[in-house]
C-alpha cells in the first residue's frame, strides 16, 4: 500500500474510532435501566445494614431489653475494654503471619507451577482444592488432628523424635497453628494470582539477562521480581484482608480458646453481638473493625506508590 | 575437558529434575493428604480412628459412617435446606447480576465498581447484625428466607464483578451492528451480548453457587433447628459429639464433595473467575 493512502486510511481509522467512542458515550446513559434491580439488591442486603450499623452503634442495644441513645459512649468503651484491644493485638499477629507466609509459599508454588511438568494439571488441582472445600468441613479434619493423644500430627511429630505439641490446645501455641490452617487454606489463591502474573511477563528480559550470563537467582531478583510487584501488592492486599476477616476455621476449631488465647476481632465481635446480644456494642465493633480493614489496605496501597516514586 | 561437562550435564539436569520433583509434591502433598486423611477416617470403624500409633489404610474400608450419618440426624433435610439456599442465592444473583454487568460495563461505571470492592471488604459479620435484627422484626425468622437473602451478599457481587470482567472483554460490534438495525438495547443485549456471554455466566454461576454452599457464619446466626445448612449441621456434631470420629468425617467429606467435584470438573473456569477479581466469600 502507498504512504499516502496509508495516512489518510490511518486519519478516517482515526475518525471512525472516534465516532464509535462518540456513539458509544451517547449510548452509555440509556443503559442505567440494566442496573436497577441489582443496586436495589445491593442497597437492601449491603447499604442498609452499613448505615444502620453506624445507627445502631450510637445506641445502648442489648437485645430484649430497650434502647437508648447513648452518642459516642460505645467508642469510649472500646478505647478502655482490655480484651478488645487484646483481640486487636492478637488479630494483627495472626494477619502477619497469615500474610507473608502465604505469600512466600504462593510464589514458590507459582514459580513452580510456571514451568512445564508432567501432572501439571492434576497436581495443580489438587493444590487448589484447600481453598474451594467447605471451610467447615475442613476445619473439622484439622481439628481431629489436632488432638493431643489421639490426633495424627502429633504421631508424624514423634516419627521425627519431636516432643507432642499441643497445637490449637495451649495458649502459646494456638494462633501459630491457626496461622498454619490458614496458610494450608489460602496459600493457593496468592499462587493462583502470581501465576497469572508470571504468565504476562516479557520474555525479552530474560533472554536479555541470559546472554549477559545471569544465574537464576539474579534473573528472579531483579527481573521477575520487580516485575511481578504489581501482582504481589494485589495478593498482599486481598491476604491482609481476608486474614484480619478469618472467621469460619478459627471459630470451628477454638472458638476463640483456650480461654481468650485465639479470640480475634471477628471472634469478639461475633461473642458480643450473638451471645451477649449487645447489638450497641458490636456495631461499633463493626464501625471500628471497617476502618481497620480500609486502614491497612490503604496503607499498603500508599506504601506501593511510595515504593513505586523511591525506585523511579 | 569438554568430554567432562557433556557427560556431567545429564546428571546435573537429572539430580534437578528430581530436586524439582521433590519440590513439587512437597508443595502439593499437604493438600492432599488432608484429604486423604479425611477419607481415610470416614472409611474406618471408630477402633481403627481412635488407634495410636493410627491406621492409615482402612481394612476392611466400611462404609458403617456414611450409613450412620444419612440415618440418624436430619441429614438429608439439612441437604436439601443447603441446596434450596444456594441455588435460589445463585440464580436471583444472575437474574441481577447479567444485567448489571452489563449495564456497568456498557456505562463504564467504575465508581459501582468500587461499591463492590468496599461489599467485598466488609466482614460477613457485619451485614449480620442489622439484617438479623431485621428479620426478627419482620418475623422471616424460622424460614430458609433469612439465609437465601443474606447469602445474596456474597452471590451478587461476584457474578456482577465477573460478568462486568466478562462483558468489557467482549467486541462492541455486533451490538452496535444490532441498534443501528433498529433493535431497543434490551433486544440488542438479549439477543446478542447474552448468547456471547455463556461462558462468564458459567464462571459467575459456578463461583456464586460454591461461596453460598461454603458459607457457615450466615446459617449459623440465622438458622434454628429446621433450618440448617450442612455447614452448621456438621459444627454442631462436632460439638455434641466429641470423639465420633468416623460418622464425622463421614459427613465432612459428604458437605465438600460437591465442591471438590465441581473444582476437579471445572477447573478452569473457577480460576478465571478468581483470578479476575481475587475474590473469594464470606
Amino acid at each position: 500500500m502507498p504512504g499516502g493512502t496509508t495516512t489518510t486510511h490511518a486519519a478516517a481509522l482515526a475518525g471512525a474510532a472516534a465516532d464509535t467512542v462518540r456513539r458509544r458515550r451517547a449510548y452509555a446513559r440509556h443503559y442505567w435501566p440494566f442496573v436497577v434491580p441489582a443496586a436495589l439488591v445491593v442497597v437492601a442486603v449491603i447499604v442498609f445494614p452499613w448505615v444502620f450499623t453506624l445507627w445502631m452503634s450510637l445506641q445502648e442495644w442489648k437485645l430484649g431489653s430497650g434502647r437508648s441513645f447513648v452518642g459516642l459512649a460505645n467508642y469510649q468503651r472500646l478505647f478502655t475494654d482490655d480484651r478488645f484491644h487484646w483481640s486487636v493485638l492478637r488479630t494483627l499477629y495472626f494477619t502477619a503471619l497469615a500474610v507473608v507466609i502465604p505469600v512466600v509459599l504462593g510464589v514458590a508454588a507459582a514459580l513452580a507451577f510456571h514451568r512445564r511438568f508432567p501432572l501439571r494439571g492434576l497436581a495443580r488441582t489438587i493444590f487448589i482444592l484447600p481453598m474451594m472445600a467447605t471451610p467447615v468441613a475442613v476445619a473439622l479434619v484439622w481439628t481431629m488432628m489436632f488432638h493431643p493423644q489421639l490426633g495424627v500430627l502429633n504421631w508424624i511429630l514423634s516419627q521425627f523424635g519431636i516432643p507432642p505439641s499441643l497445637w490449637v490446645y495451649d495458649a502459646a501455641t494456638v494462633i501459630p497453628t491457626l496461622v498454619m490452617v490458614e496458610v494450608w487454606h489460602w496459600t493457593p489463591l496468592v499462587m493462583l494470582l502470581v501465576l497469572g502474573g508470571l504468565a504476562s511477563l516479557p520474555a525479552d528480559p530474560y533472554e536479555a539477562a541470559k546472554i549477559d550470563g545471569a544465574t537464576p537467582w539474579q534473573a528472579f531478583r531483579y527481573i521477575t521480581l520487580p516485575l511481578l510487584a504489581p501482582f504481589l501488592m494485589v495478593a498482599i492486599i486481598i491476604r491482609t484482608i481476608d486474614a484480619l476477616k478469618a472467621f469460619d476455621t478459627i471459630y470451628v476449631i477454638t472458638q476463640g480458646g483456650p480461654g481468650t488465647a485465639s479470640e480475634t476481632i471477628n471472634i469478639f465481635l461475633y461473642l458480643n453481638a450473638f451471645a451477649y446480644y449487645n447489638m450497641g456494642y458490636a456495631s461499633a465493633v463493626v464501625v471500628v473493625f471497617f476502618a481497620l480493614i480500609i486502614g491497612l489496605a490503604m496503607l499498603l496501597l500508599w506504601s506501593r506508590e511510595r515504593f513505586r516514586d523511591a525506585t523511579k | 575437558m569438554s568430554g567432562a561437562t557433556i557427560r556431567r550435564r545429564p546428571l546435573r539436569r537429572r539430580l534437578e529434575g528430581i530436586a524439582f520433583g521433590l519440590s513439587v509434591l512437597a508443595l502439593v502433598s499437604p493438600a492432599a493428604l488432608v484429604f486423604l486423611w479425611m477419607l481415610s477416617l470416614s472409611l474406618k470403624t471408630e477402633i481403627d480412628n481412635i488407634a495410636f500409633p493410627p491406621v492409615f489404610i482402612p481394612n476392611p474400608p466400611t462404609l458403617d459412617n456414611f450409613r450412620a450419618v444419612f440415618e440418624r440426624n436430619d441429614f438429608l433435610a439439612q441437604a436439601w435446606n443447603s441446596v434450596v439456599v444456594s441455588v435460589g442465592a445463585t440464580l436471583i444473583a444472575l437474574l441481577v447480576g447479567i444485567p448489571a454487568g452489563y449495564g456497568i460495563a456498557k456505562m463504564r461505571a467504575t465508581k459501582a465498581a468500587v461499591l463492590i470492592l468496599i461489599a467485598r471488604i466488609t466482614p460477613g459479620l457485619s451485614y449480620l447484625i442489622p439484617l438479623f435484627l431485621l428479620f426478627q422484626w419482620i418475623g422471616l425468622t424460622g424460614t430458609l428466607w433469612p439465609i437465601l437473602i443474606t447469602h445474596l451478599v456474597l452471590t451478587v457481587p461476584i457474578s456482577v464483578w465477573v460478568m462486568i470482567g466478562f462483558f468489557e472483554g467482549l467486541p462492541g460490534e455486533l451490538e452496535e451492528a444490532a441498534l443501528v438495525d433498529g433493535a431497543t438495547i434490551w433486544q440488542a443485549f438479549r439477543h446478542v451480548a447474552l448468547p456471547l456471554a455463556r461462558p462468564g455466566i458459567t464462571v459467575a454461576t459456578i463461583l456464586a453457587f460454591i461461596f453460598s454452599w461454603n458459607n457457615f457464619i450466615f446459617a449459623m446466626v440465622l438458622a434454628g433447628r429446621e433450618t440448617r445448612t450442612l455447614p452448621v449441621a456438621v459444627n454442631n456434631m462436632l460439638t455434641f459429639e466429641q470423639i465420633s470420629w468416623g460418622p464425622l468425617s463421614a459427613a465432612a467429606l459428604l458437605v465438600t464433595a460437591p465442591v471438590v467435584i465441581l473444582t476437579l470438573v471445572a477447573q478452569k473456569q473457577i480460576v478465571a473467575g478468581l483470578t479476575q477479581g481475587g475474590v473469594k466469600g464470606g
